[in-house]
């Protein structure tokens, strides 16, 4: 009997290097949740350091992990259960420097709250796990161990302000919704297993394929489908699933709502880019209609309910639905057969959008000042002369938002709106362009209270150094991106290796006789 | 073309203001004379720049002149690519005039810094729109122009006007909204005639053809930006909000300049890139432009505000510019181009002397001014050029334009035309009334103080009085430079569709 189980137990072989970036990460957070509980008294700024460095150097990893790609092309990992392509690193590197951002803003934040301690870094970089975990599964079980390693870390960080009442609602309400889009969403994987015979994107795609049983319409498959989309659509924050998101995020620690409004998005995204185009190509016609009604609700109604906020962080959240949408977009245009240009746009929207959001929340953490409560319109009223230089880098985030030409949300926007275009969803691409239109009201309501109106309040408005290096950083990035972006375009556009890969791992399970 | 030129002018002068913005805003608070003194000679480079543009322009050419080309997003197929022909060439000049005087002329109650760098930037996208001959270049600087003018309008601007600068920022991009996605579809759609993916617009108006209601929808995508931005009838209601708000300095440039961004791109991209969507909407856009004629003066006869009247004023000419261009008869058109100058001439100088009217008196209200001839008769004088130019008087540059449409349009566009003629005599009433009713009669209390010109106003007003009197005796200089270009746009329009010019019509005769 031990003999027996021996041999049929034996684990897959793992490419350590391939995973080198997850390594690092969980590596990191188990070392900072060790030495933070053994030294209590470290100098200040010590987690903080030690984080970026962590998630740098998980950029670098997946950075040397890129060239490998590029070099050998893209493959399967421990037992074809996730994939190593540009795709995954790209998401990774995005992650990280997600990261690395948010928590030059918590830096501050946690000492002016008097929390501070390793737990929310480590948080983060559990999150973080989660996010890549996320982007290059290549099998829903693994891909669902992402999701609740990430929506448990986000929970928690979410009421981790215990003086709040609101972040602990916010958290409540959070850890509720999201338990809820879970059982959907595996109720989804139970279903497309039973009606596909495998939990693998790649084998689940070659089992829809050609003259394989499972290639009819099959109602129970669709469903499964469907309440897939219901599960990710409520982590993207897609509407009519996005009643979550403007409590959480208000209620959110600002830092804490830069990382899901980033890093969160980031992983929510590529795992639905995963799912729908790695596993279901062949069934393009059912859900791209789907995303086609996800998409043009999500932009136009995160307008037109951010347009009617007075608090600037529940303004921040619609728009980061509306910009949802932009991105859902993007999804529609990767449903046409042919198209791989919607995935690096996707994914270059991802990767700007979150260093936007960030470099925003940045100065809302800011100016929401001791409490985190000050982040009503009113609290920016003259915030051009209080702090000029702060109030130009929101001003160019803001205008970045709104999708203006010499700042990298425009070459988002371009991106997605080329990626439309280019498969004649032009209708789709107007829709879009117009919820952009709508947005741009509140952008500019945020604006004419920073420059147009006159300061309320006096009192010295202090710019800690490690939101300000993340401030300059983004405010830079965006300039830079906007004004030469080409490097960055020909980064991503190699992430159209998505689906290579499923062709290696159908081969793979070819070669292997059925045990 | 110009072989020997190494030095790329024409993104100089973009990027020149660009920089005196960075300079203007990086000096010390302490030496306010500074800032504008840079401010000043930034401008005053940058016209004299567009001076050698035109004086070493080509005439008797009808090519793209002075062309910078290098890559820029090469992933997208997006060119740096400037060039300037008859059609632009003036309106680079106009622009290089213009700034310079608005800062000369003007000044910020506050923040004069911000205020001045706002302008400046505000050149480099207006000169970067005239000079792009790439469809994605051509949209950056098109939007681009909105942040300045949103803060110029917002930060310097009147009572309402935070209202009136949002609703001139959202109604604009409103029109671009769909003019990107028209945008992306004309390149992405050509790619199949031209081979690979390119936003250069001469080799997409040269190379790819597209189905005709596949061509129409494009082409509209393009008209509904520009129609906001010109603004054609039913879009202009964010107009005159937008200028009675504005600062002085804001409200020149808008209708000097910013405004002909809009009849510009219906020339460059509209009916270049697509000529028989063009011909066949036609009739619609001579029907908008001749109602925007007629409504604009009308409703500039009604007005009780100084400058609310020149900005319908503004409707009403901008309206014959689009009647000159859908004519599509080579004296309209080039009618059109010289209406573009000396509208934004004689309409910037209208408004520079509203600006000293209310610098003054404190109100705009035509009810509250009278009899300003008797006090400060050399500023009477002035504006009577000036008005008289805008009236269209023979003699001053305003006729010149004005009659070149007419005369043009009324050969393929006669009942519109006669029509629209009715527009020229409402002009002298709205305008001669307003002037009967300021500055005739007895000046009141509060008039009898009003002080004559300054020094530096006058020599301002001079430099626009120069202009009126020289184009409108001597235009030939301007028209033999236009009229190649426009004759070429022209050919392109016939070569393309069953359109058929008067000369066309004749020589088969």
């Amino acid at each position: 009997m031990n003999a027996l189980l021996a041999e049929t137990l034996v684990g897959p072989s793992i490419d350590w290097a391939g995973i080198s970036p997850l390594l690092v990460l969980l590596g990191g957070s188990c070392l900072l949740l060790l030495v933070g509980s053994i030294f209590p008294r470290l100098p200040k700024g010590t987690y903080c350091a030690f984080t970026v460095l962590v998630s740098l150097t998980t950029a670098v990893a997946a950075m040397l992990q890129w060239r490998d790609v590029t070099k050998s092309g893209p493959r399967n990992l421990i037992a074809d259960a996730v994939a190593l392509d540009h795709f995954a690193l790209l998401a990774t590197i995005a992650i990280s420097i997600s990261i690395a951002l948010v928590s030059l803003i918590t830096d501050d934040y946690l000492r002016r709250e008097d929390y501070d301690g390793p737990e929310m870094y480590a948080l983060y970089l559990t999150a973080a796990i989660g996010g890549v975990v996320m982007a290059s599964s290549n099998d829903l079980i693994v891909l669902f161990l992402g999701l609740e390693t990430l929506s448990l870390s986000l929970y928690l960080l979410t009421a981790s302000h215990r003086k709040r009442a609101e972040s602990q609602e916010a958290g409540l309400k959070y850890f509720v919704l999201g338990g809820f889009s879970s059982a959907f969403f595996l109720y989804g994987i139970a279903l497309t297993y039973g009606s596909t015979g495998s939990t693998n994107l790649s084998k689940i795609s070659s089992a829809l394929s050609g003259d394989s049983p499972f290639s009819q319409i099959d109602a129970m498959l669709l469903i499964g489908i469907g309440l897939m989309l219901v599960g990710l659509a409520f982590k993207v924050s897609a509407v009519p699933f996005h009643i979550w998101t403007p409590d959480v995020y208000e209620g959110a620690p600002s830092p804490v709502t830069a990382f899901m409004a980033s890093a969160g998005k980031i992983a929510a995204f590529t795992a639905l880019l995963r799912v729908l185009v790695v596993a279901f190509p062949t069934r393009i016609d059912d859900w791209r209609p789907a995303i086609w009604v996800l998409a043009t609700l999500t932009v136009l109604a995160g307008s037109i309910l951010a347009v009617m906020q007075t608090n600037v962080k529940r303004m921040l959240a619609f728009s980061s639905i509306s910009h949802a949408g932009f991105l859902l977009v993007g999804v529609e245009a990767a449903g046409h057969a042919g198209d791989k240009d919607a995935l690096a746009a996707v994914l270059t929207y991802l990767l700007l959008y979150a260093v936007l959001v960030i470099g925003s929340f940045a100065v809302v953490t800011v100016v929401a000042g001791k409490g985190d409560s000050h982040t009503t319109l009113d609290d920016f009223r003259g915030l051009g002369q209080r702090r000029p230089v702060m109030a130009l880098a929101l001003t160019v985030f803001l205008l970045a938002q709104a999708g203006m030409p010499a700042t990298s949300g425009f070459i988002a926007k371009f991106g997605v709106i080329k990626a439309a275009a280019e498969v004649q969803s032009y209708s789709i691409a107007v829709i879009a362009m117009l919820g952009a239109v709508i947005a741009a009201f509140l952008y500019l309501r945020i604006m004419v209270s920073m420059w147009l109106a006159d300061s309320t309040n006096d009192a010295e408005l202090f710019v800690p150094v490690g939101a300000g290096i993340a401030i300059a950083f983004a405010s830079v990035f965006t300039v830079a991106v906007g004004v030469y972006p080409g490097w960055l375009l020909d980064a991503t556009r190699m992430v159209s290796d998505i689906s290579i890969s499923v062709i290696q791992a159908v081969d793979s399970t070819t070669d292997v006789p059925a045990g | 073309m110009h072989e020997h030129l190494n030095f790329p002018i024409l993104s100089v002068i973009i990027f020149l203001p660009v920089m005196g913005a960075l300079l203007v805003t990086m000096l010390s608070n302490r030496r306010p004379e500074w800032v504008k003194l840079c401010a000043v000679l930034v401008s005053v480079g940058n016209g004299a720049m567009s001076f050698w543009l035109m004086a070493s322009f080509k005439t008797g050419n009808d090519d793209f002149q002075f062309v910078s080309q290098h890559d820029w997003i090469s992933a997208w197929g997006i060119s740096w690519h400037l060039g300037v022909d008859g059609i632009s060439l003036f309106l680079v000049v106009l622009t290089g005039i213009l700034f310079p005087l608005v800062i000369l002329a003007t000044d910020p109650h506050h923040d004069q810094k911000r205020y001045f760098a706002w302008m400046l930037l505000l050149e480099a996208g207006v000169m970067g729109s005239f000079l792009s001959l790439d469809l994605v270049l051509f949209f950056l600087f098109f939007e681009i122009v909105l942040v300045p003018m949103y803060f110029l309008i917002g930060g310097w601007g009147y009572d309402n006007r935070v209202y009136a600068a949002t609703k001139f920022f959202l109604f604009t991009m409103f029109g671009s909204a769909f003019m990107l996605v028209g945008i992306v579809a004309t390149a992405a759609l050509a790619r199949r005639d031209v081979g690979y993916l390119t936003f250069d617009l001469v080799v997409l108006a040269e190379q790819a053809s597209f189905a005709t209601n596949t061509g129409r929808w494009l082409f509209f995508s393009f008209a509904i930006a520009f129609a906001v931005k010109v603004p054609l009838f039913p879009f202009h209601t964010w107009l005159p909000d937008a200028h009675t708000q504005a600062p002085t300095g804001g409200s020149v440039i808008l209708a000097g300049v910013m405004l002909k961004l809009g009849t510009y791109g219906f020339l460059r991209f509209g009916l270049y890139l697509f000529p028989e969507a063009a011909v066949w909407a036609r009739p619609l856009f001579l029907t908008l432009a001749t109602i925007g004629i007629v409504y604009g003066a009308i409703a500039a006869t009604m007005q009780t505000d100084l400058k609310r009247l020149v900005a319908y004023s503004s409707v009403a000419h901008l309206g014959f510019i689009v009647l000159g261009t859908f004519a599509m008869t080579s004296q309209a058109i080039t009618g059109g181009v010289m209406q573009m100058i000396n509208h934004g001439v004689s309409t910037g100088a209208l408004f520079l002397l509203v600006g000293m009217i209310y610098e003054r008196r404190h109100t705009r209200e035509i009810s509250q001014l009278r009899g300003i001839q008797k006090v400060a008769p050399i500023f009477a004088a002035a504006f009577t050029v000036v008005m008289l130019s805008s009236i269209g008087v023979p003699g001053l540059n305003g006729f010149v334009g004005e009659f070149l449409v007419l005369i043009g349009s009324f050969q393929t566009a006669r009942w519109w035309t006669i029509i629209a003629t009715t527009g020229v005599i409402l002009a002298a009433l709205y305008l001669l009334w307003a002037y009967q009713r300021v500055f005739h009669g007895e000046p009141d209390e509060s008039n009898a103080t009003f002080a004559e010109l300054k020094a530096r106003e006058g020599l301002v007003l001079l430099v626009f009085i120069g202009i009126i009197g020289f184009t409108g005796l001597y235009p030939k200089p301007m028209l033999e430079r236009i009229e190649p270009s426009v004759d070429r746009l022209i050919e392109h329009v016939v070569l393309h569709t069953d359109f058929e010019t008067p000369a066309v019509i004749e020589a088969e005769k």
